[in-house]
């Protein structure tokens, strides 16, 4: 079975090496057969990876650990789910999920395209394959997942392995690595189709239109990606947050950053022929931030607790980001003449401005993010000492930023292109303002002095206003027209233009998750041991410790105290954060208590036994306002599905300013342009 | 104003704020990786100022908890020479879960020198052998 596995990733190797050499020899040769050919060799790919993946799986559910990563991260008392989930549970298994899905999503690119965009096929073609046959370098030679620890030393069985990292037995570390790999991955896509466009030298931005909804739902796979990771360490790393400037959350928040401002540049390029060199850029960044990404969380650079161990294959991929990185600036030198702008800045008080400013604080937030991550790294290089910074400098600089893009995200998709004048600002934007003022004075009033908790809820409110604003003109001046109720008209107003108007549901979620984060000014935490018995205070929250359980399973056993809570002196359900200890992989893992609400969580985190006999070491946190977290997801998932539907009319760009022989360009693409 | 210097000025003010803010983020929260032997040549004016970073093994069977404080024992090796260094963890966050007696692991420290010698952790990484990279140990043969 091993052998096919392995057999399989070498031919698919094989196919990928074949398809770039094919299609790039078939374009240049002007071949169409040797350039179809090498579109079947990606089906290929895909087929031969999607067996080797098979095998991987049946080895790990059915429990073959002469195989190394089988008996590394599986065992036969692990559910099945974690079984299959094993599978991206170790380095080489989860190498081998980036190589299957970025040939599944080639696959699927090439199937799309099959009679579309002959020029520029063979250079997506090659792109996707030159990655493709990176990572199946690392699948191949370097990381096999089909590597034995059995073999040549007269063994034929081996009873049980280790099972998985009991942290990652966990619902939503059965989907959050998916998930950001498949943002990760997807990214590839409007790379390879802008590399291509500027290979074969296009003028307009056909990859833009073709790969906007692989943009967005990439980036919709990002989000969910990096939301389910910060639910996940909320709910089983029991430190009582979500976020805390890992390296590893860190590398999947950059390029979420970068894609986040590409999805807003492209508008700039869609409807003035603005900012192409600055796109470009942008969606290589992104790209290469996603393979960074990778790299940051498997080479042992930066230490972290999600890393994986150190292995040798850092050096692959530095050598891969080198020679990609240069690749691509110089193509996007040598093309400089292709990307010129076909307007200009003319106001500072203008929407092209609030975009190129959205666009700035977001590369200001991910080149922070980076330097502070890799900080480390930079002062070894420099003054030959490792410094490294933490939370309180990433905060610092972040919480800025934040409010600075809240406050965009409000002023933006209101203020008129080109230039706008104070009277109009004023009629855009005075009721918006007042009511974010009267909210801040009224938390004021109501005694907070947090000031960035005052701002940003003051700023949350601002936003929400300008785009309810919104919305109840549109749907006002629908209803009446045709008669029909302000809620009808909202949705009719929404499918006209699906692109605005989930882009401001998109906005809304934003708001919802940054009055989430927001309410972390507010946490209060503590550290007690406490006897049978025993009483503790947090907040509103009294809790009593009433007594202890403990029992096992085949995987582990546990034990959790008993802890009677009462709030305002109102009885609460009874609360059990539980210790365990898995014995196959001799861990211990908690599973905390948790009470969510929507406007604070309780969350206690049974650290142990004390010192006492029968003491309990408690850790409490109350987290006001964590819940709006995951709801601003929701939101935020909402807009982009509603961002993805078509628009009712069909939308058509006029571009002003565009004359002479740009104008007629610009018009005959219109005509040519594909949908969406 | 000419409309380029005003973007000039605009975006030299934000970034401007933003380093500032960041430099000022890094003089705070700075710490200075540092091997135990390192530590016995600090100044000690050094010793009360610099946030430290320590790595090392956990000696064996060092852990000991009185009351909310953790003790134990890093031990780093370097040039044929054990060099120990007590520390006491006093930070809010729990331990890692990887944190335990009985296997062999590596600890990241992060605090201060006390002049006794003896450093006081407020925040500490736990880097124990975790199955990713150990090596399979003698595995269980059966015919």
């Amino acid at each position: 079975m091993e052998n096919i596995g392995a057999l399989a990733i070498l031919l698919a190797f094989c196919f990928a090496v074949y398809a770039i050499v094919g299609s790039l020899v078939g374009k240049w040769a002007k071949r169409p057969f040797l350039t179809l050919s090498a579109e079947r060799a990606v089906y290929s790919v895909w087929a031969l990876l999607t067996a080797a993946a098979s095998i991987l799986i049946y080895s790990l559910i059915k429990g073959d650990f002469r195989m190394a990563y089988v008996w590394a991260t599986s065992n036969h008392t692990m559910p099945t789910p974690y079984k299959f989930a094993a599978w991206w549970g170790g380095q080489e298994g989860s190498l081998l999920l980036w190589s299957w899905l970025l040939s599944t999503y080639a696959a699927i690119i090439v199937f799309q395209n099959r009679r579309k965009f002959r020029e520029m096929m063979p250079y997506v073609v090659s792109v996707l394959m030159f990655t493709q046959t990176f990572f199946l370098i690392l699948n191949g030679f370097v990381a096999s997942p089909f590597k034995m620890i059995a073999a040549g030393r007269g063994i034929v069985d081996i009873g049980d392995g280790q099972g998985l990292n009991p942290l990652l037995q966990y619902w939503t570390m059965v989907i959050h690595p998916p998930m950001l790999y498949l943002g990760y991955v997807g990214f590839i896509a409007p790379f390879a189709f802008a590399i291509a466009s500027l290979a074969t030298k296009q003028r307009g931005d056909a990859w833009i239109h073709t790969t906007r909804r692989w943009t967005l739902v990439t980036w919709m796979f990002q989000t969910t990606g990096v939301l389910l990771g910060m639910g996940w360490a909320y709910a089983v790393l029991g430190w009582g947050g979500y976020w805390g400037w890992d390296p590893v959350e860190n590398a999947s928040l950059l390029p979420w950053i970068t894609a986040t401002a590409f999805l807003h540049s492209v508008m700039m390029q869609e409807k003035k022929g603005m900012m192409k060199v600055w796109n470009m850029v942008l969606v290589s960044s992104t790209f290469f931030l996603c393979i960074f990404g990778t790299f940051l969380t498997r080479s042992g650079i930066v230490q972290s607790v999600h890393a994986f161990s150190e292995g040798p294959i850092g050096k692959y991929f530095v050598a891969f980001m080198v020679i990609g990185i240069s690749g691509t600036v110089y193509l996007i030198l040598s093309r400089l003449e292709y990307l010129k702008s076909e307007s200009q800045m003319e106001s500072v008080l203008s929407r092209e401005s609030s975009f190129m400013f959205n666009n700035l604080i977001l590369l200001a937030g991910c080149f922070a993010v980076l330097w502070g991550t890799l900080f480390p790294v930079i002062t070894e290089a420099i003054m030959g000492e490792k410094i490294s910074v933490d939370k309180p400098f990433f905060n610092r600089v972040n919480i800025p930023i934040g409010m600075f893009l809240l406050l965009l995200t409000g002023v933006g998709p209101l203020i008129a292109w080109r230039r706008s004048s104070f009277e109009s600002l004023k009629r855009a934007f005075m009721w918006p303002a007042v009511l974010g003022l009267m909210v801040s004075m009224g938390l004021f009033a109501a005694g907070i002095r947090s000031f960035y908790a005052l701002m940003s809820f003051g700023l949350c409110a601002f936003v929400l206003v300008t785009v309810a604003l919104e919305f109840y003109k549109g749907a006002k001046a629908i209803s009446g027209k045709s008669g029909r109720n302000l809620l009808v008209s909202m949705f009719e107003l929404t499918h006209r233009n699906t692109r605005r108007y989930g882009g401001y549901l998109v906005h809304v979620g934003i708001v919802i998750l940054f009055v989430g984060f927001t309410g972390a000014a507010f946490n209060k935490d503590t550290t007690v041991e406490l006897p049978q018995g025993g009483t503790m205070q947090i907040g509103a929250y009294t809790l009593r410790v009433v007594g202890y359980e403990e029992g096992e399973n085949a995987n582990y056993s546990w034990g959790r105290p008993k802890i009677a809570v009462t709030k305002n002196g109102e009885e609460l359900p009874m609360m059990m954060p539980e210790q365990r200890f898995y014995f196959a992989s001799q861990t211990p893992t908690h599973d905390i208590a948790l009470r969510r609400r929507l406007n604070e969580d309780l969350y206690i985190n049974y650290a142990g036994p004390g010192n006492g006999n029968n003491n309990v070491i408690l850790q409490v946190y109350v987290n006001p306002l964590v819940s709006w977290v995951w709801i601003g997801y929701w939101v935020v998932l909402i807009g982009t599905i509603i961002c993805l539907v078509p628009s009712k009319t069909k939308l058509v760009f006029p571009r002003t300013e565009v004359v002479g022989i740009a104008g007629k360009r610009a018009g005959a693409e219109k005509h040519a342009k594909t949908e969406g | 104003m000419n409309k380029n210097v005003k973007f000039g000025l605009i975006i030299v003010a934000i970034l401007g704020t933003l380093g500032w803010l960041a430099a000022g983020g890094i003089n705070q929260t700075a710490s200075y990786y540092k091997e135990i032997a390192e530590l016995e040549r600090l100044q000690p004016n050094e010793k009360i100022d610099k946030r430290l970073r320590v790595g090392g093994d956990v000696e064996l069977n060092s852990i000991t908890r009185e009351g909310r404080d953790v003790h134990f024992v890093l031990v780093q090796e370097k040039d044929g020479v054990k060099r120990r260094l007590k520390v006491i963890y006093n930070g809010t966050d729990p331990l890692p879960d990887t944190f335990k007696d009985n296997a062999p692991c590596q600890a990241l420290v992060d605090g201060k020198l006390g002049s006794d010698n003896v450093f006081r952790a407020s925040k500490l990484q736990a880097k124990c052998a975790s199955k990713y990279e150990a090596k399979p140990v003698a595995p269980v043969t059966r015919g």
